[in-house]
């Protein structure tokens, strides 16, 4: 085993951290408050090759590993996981699977813009009656000869609105099952397609979360990701490795937030000394500090995996699971630590906190992790 | 055109300084190495004058001296955009030495500019660019907030206590720069991380020359004391305190 870093993975994390402190933290309460879609940090983001970091070189992107891209986002999410699910979305979930399975036309049409962060990306699955149950798709792509024709509703999508390019997920052969479903990319202003308003949210309010309605819209048969009736198992791959993004994002809300408390902790006196020398606080960073610590090995044994070619479904179930729960407990214990403070926006932690609740629910609840974790213990 | 930025491997700034062997030595273990912020700036306007397609610099290369450890430092300013990296296999004694290594790299490798940040961010001798211009026999201007080039015209304009002076120079030249020579510096992008490492990294002997100091203590300066919050209503007890505890007045 090798516990040690590349020196460019050690690159990437700081490149990371500098573009964070530098391009993120400045404003992140007023984006957060006022749900202020971050145009300008993802744009600078995209022009660094964070948007498209984990795509090959040929089509534009980083090239970079699985690993490069945990620190990466652990870093970017301490200080604003609004931006950071946008870059999880467009990497792990959209410009993966059009790299993975498309061909090469939908590779220079739609996968090279998105690996430049020129374009946009967005993963449309869950529907009103689909969330944790995806094969209960509504959506239906009817197959017209020529073209797919789109009617239904998705919901929950990230970058509903600021996406150039949707991967939808329909059914095609209701008779089929789950067999029937199919995967496209469709172009976000093709006719018909209209969207619904800003979902106004507990956390990670600045990422603009949407529902996007089809109503008879034509997509290109050339447009088919994969083989006909490939889409479920697409959408489950896809959320494999998306996985390992939102728990990465998980991993950093919950650093982020043990930052500060360790920081405020050393600072804050009671009852004549720094409150990290009360035992009650000090066992309580203590306790955080070692399930970051586990959650980190758990995003990066996963990351591994994916990076080495083997299966990484499990081991990214696990990990999301085990960040998501953790980054829920560090970022309440680090209001705790805050006192008083800790409630208000100005000291991070409340908004971290908020943040937190939604890895618990995105990308897989932490009881569909368990699932997926549970089914894997009998395969 | 060719730029040569020299850079200075020097200490994060959060870092907490110790030292070794009886207070001799810096003790270098668990810190974390960053480019001398005012060499990375001088490297951020070095690119910024080679993206400008008015200009003809067409390459630019990077220079430090000392050991291996400083390779991962100089990989970083290849990720930004530097063409090639050079290090001078020499373990640096003083601003004298690390200016006559560079001046002998330079006269078997010469450069038209060559930038050098007014100090590094640990030992902050301030003195190696003007060191080399004088081994170089190049003009040296110290103090440096622009550089901008039209063909052979060239402007620099440097810092001077409440306004600023225009200078014409040729090349070669040594620009010493600081703060305002570039906005901030770059971060490197994930493109520039995956290129860095097929540019080249050159590693020069050192050149047999004399050392002229040697240094026999550090010592951290003195801790700060409390800091003692007083009412901003009382003058009387800030008085007091400033004549009898504080004994400055």
């Amino acid at each position: 085993m090798n516990f040690e870093f590349t020196e460019e993975q050690l690159m990437i994390r700081d490149a990371a951290r500098d573009f964070a402190q530098r391009e993120l933290l400045p404003g992140v309460i007023e984006r957060d408050e006022k749900a202020i879609y971050p145009t300008e940090q993802v744009k600078k983001l995209g022009e660094l090759g964070f948007l498209g970091m984990l795509v090959g070189l040929d089509y534009d992107g980083g090239g970079m590993d699985t690993i490069s891209y945990v620190l990466a986002m652990e870093e970017i999410s301490k200080i604003d996981s609004s931006v950071s699910v946008i870059m999880s979305v467009n990497n792990s979930l959209v410009c993966w699977g059009v790299e993975k399975y498309g061909t090469e036309e939908q590779k220079q049409k739609y996968l090279k813009p998105m690996a430049r962060g020129e374009k946009i990306g967005a993963f449309l699955l869950s529907e009103p009656e689909a969330g944790s149950d995806a094969t209960s798709q509504r959506t239906t792509a009817v197959d017209m000869g020529d073209h797919y024709l789109l009617n239904g509703t998705k919901n929950w999508i990230t970058s509903g609105k600021s996406a150039s390019t949707y991967i939808v997920i329909a059914q095609t052969h209701p008779e089929l099952k789950h067999r029937g479903i199919n995967a496209l990319i469709v172009e976000a202003d093709s006719e018909g397609i209209s969207v619904g308003p800003h979902e106004n949210k507990m956390g990670m309010r600045a990422s603009d979360t949407h529902s996007v309605m089809f109503n008879n819209v034509k997509v290109p048969k050339e447009n088919l990701l994969g083989e006909e009736g490939f889409g479920f198992k697409f959408a489950m791959k896809s959320l494999e490795g998306g996985r390992i993004g939102i728990a990465s994002q998980a991993l950093g809300i919950a650093s982020g937030a043990y930052e500060l408390a360790l920081k405020y902790a050393q600072e804050r006196k009671t009852f004549g000394k720094e409150i990290i020398n009360h035992q009650a606080i000090a066992f309580k960073l203590a306790d955080m500090a070692t399930e970051i610590e586990a959650a980190r090995f758990f995003c990066l044994k996963a990351a591994w995996l994916k990076d080495q070619g083997k299966p990484y479904g499990h081991a990214s179930a696990m990990a999301k699971l085990y960040a998501a729960e953790t980054a829920m407990k560090v970022t309440t214990e680090a209001v705790q630590i805050h006192g008083g403070y800790g409630y208000v926006k100005e000291y991070h932690v409340e908004r971290l906190m908020r943040d937190a609740k939604l890895t618990q629910i995105y990308e897989g609840t932490s009881e569909i992790q368990k699932i997926v974790i549970s089914r894997g213990l009998v395969d | 055109m060719k730029i040569l930025v020299c850079i200075s491997n020097v200490p994060d700034t959060t870092t907490k300084v110790k030292f070794k062997e009886g207070d001799s030595l810096f003790d270098d273990s668990g810190v974390q190495w960053i480019i001398n912020p005012w060499d990375e700036l001088a490297l951020t306007r070095a690119m910024e004058l080679k993206e400008d397609a008015g200009n003809s610099v067409n390459e630019i290369c990077v220079i430090h001296v000392g050991g291996a450890s400083a390779d991962a430092t100089l990989r970083k300013a290849l990720a930004i955009g530097a063409d090639k990296a050079v290090r001078i296999d020499a373990c640096p004694a003083d601003a004298y030495h690390v200016a006559g290594q560079i001046a002998e790299y330079l006269k078997e490798n010469p450069f038209d500019i060559i930038f050098s940040g007014i100090e590094s961010s640990d030992y902050n001798g301030s003195s190696v660019g003007a060191m080399i211009a004088e081994f170089m026999d190049y003009p040296g201007i110290s103090s440096v907030t622009s550089v901008n080039l039209d063909d052979d015209d060239i402007q620099v304009n440097r810092a001077i206590p409440g306004g600023k002076q225009v200078i014409k120079t040729e090349t070669p030249f040594v620009a010493v720069v600081q703060k305002g020579i570039a906005n901030e510096p770059r971060i490197p992008s994930m493109r520039g991380i995956m290129m860095a490492r097929k540019k080249p990294l050159e590693v020069k002997p050192a050149a047999e020359l004399e050392v002229l100091t040697e240094s026999i203590k550090f010592e951290l300066p003195q801790e700060k004391g409390a800091c003692k919050m007083i009412d901003s209503e009382s003058t009387e007890q800030l008085v007091d305190l400033l004549k009898n505890e504080a004994k400055v007045l």
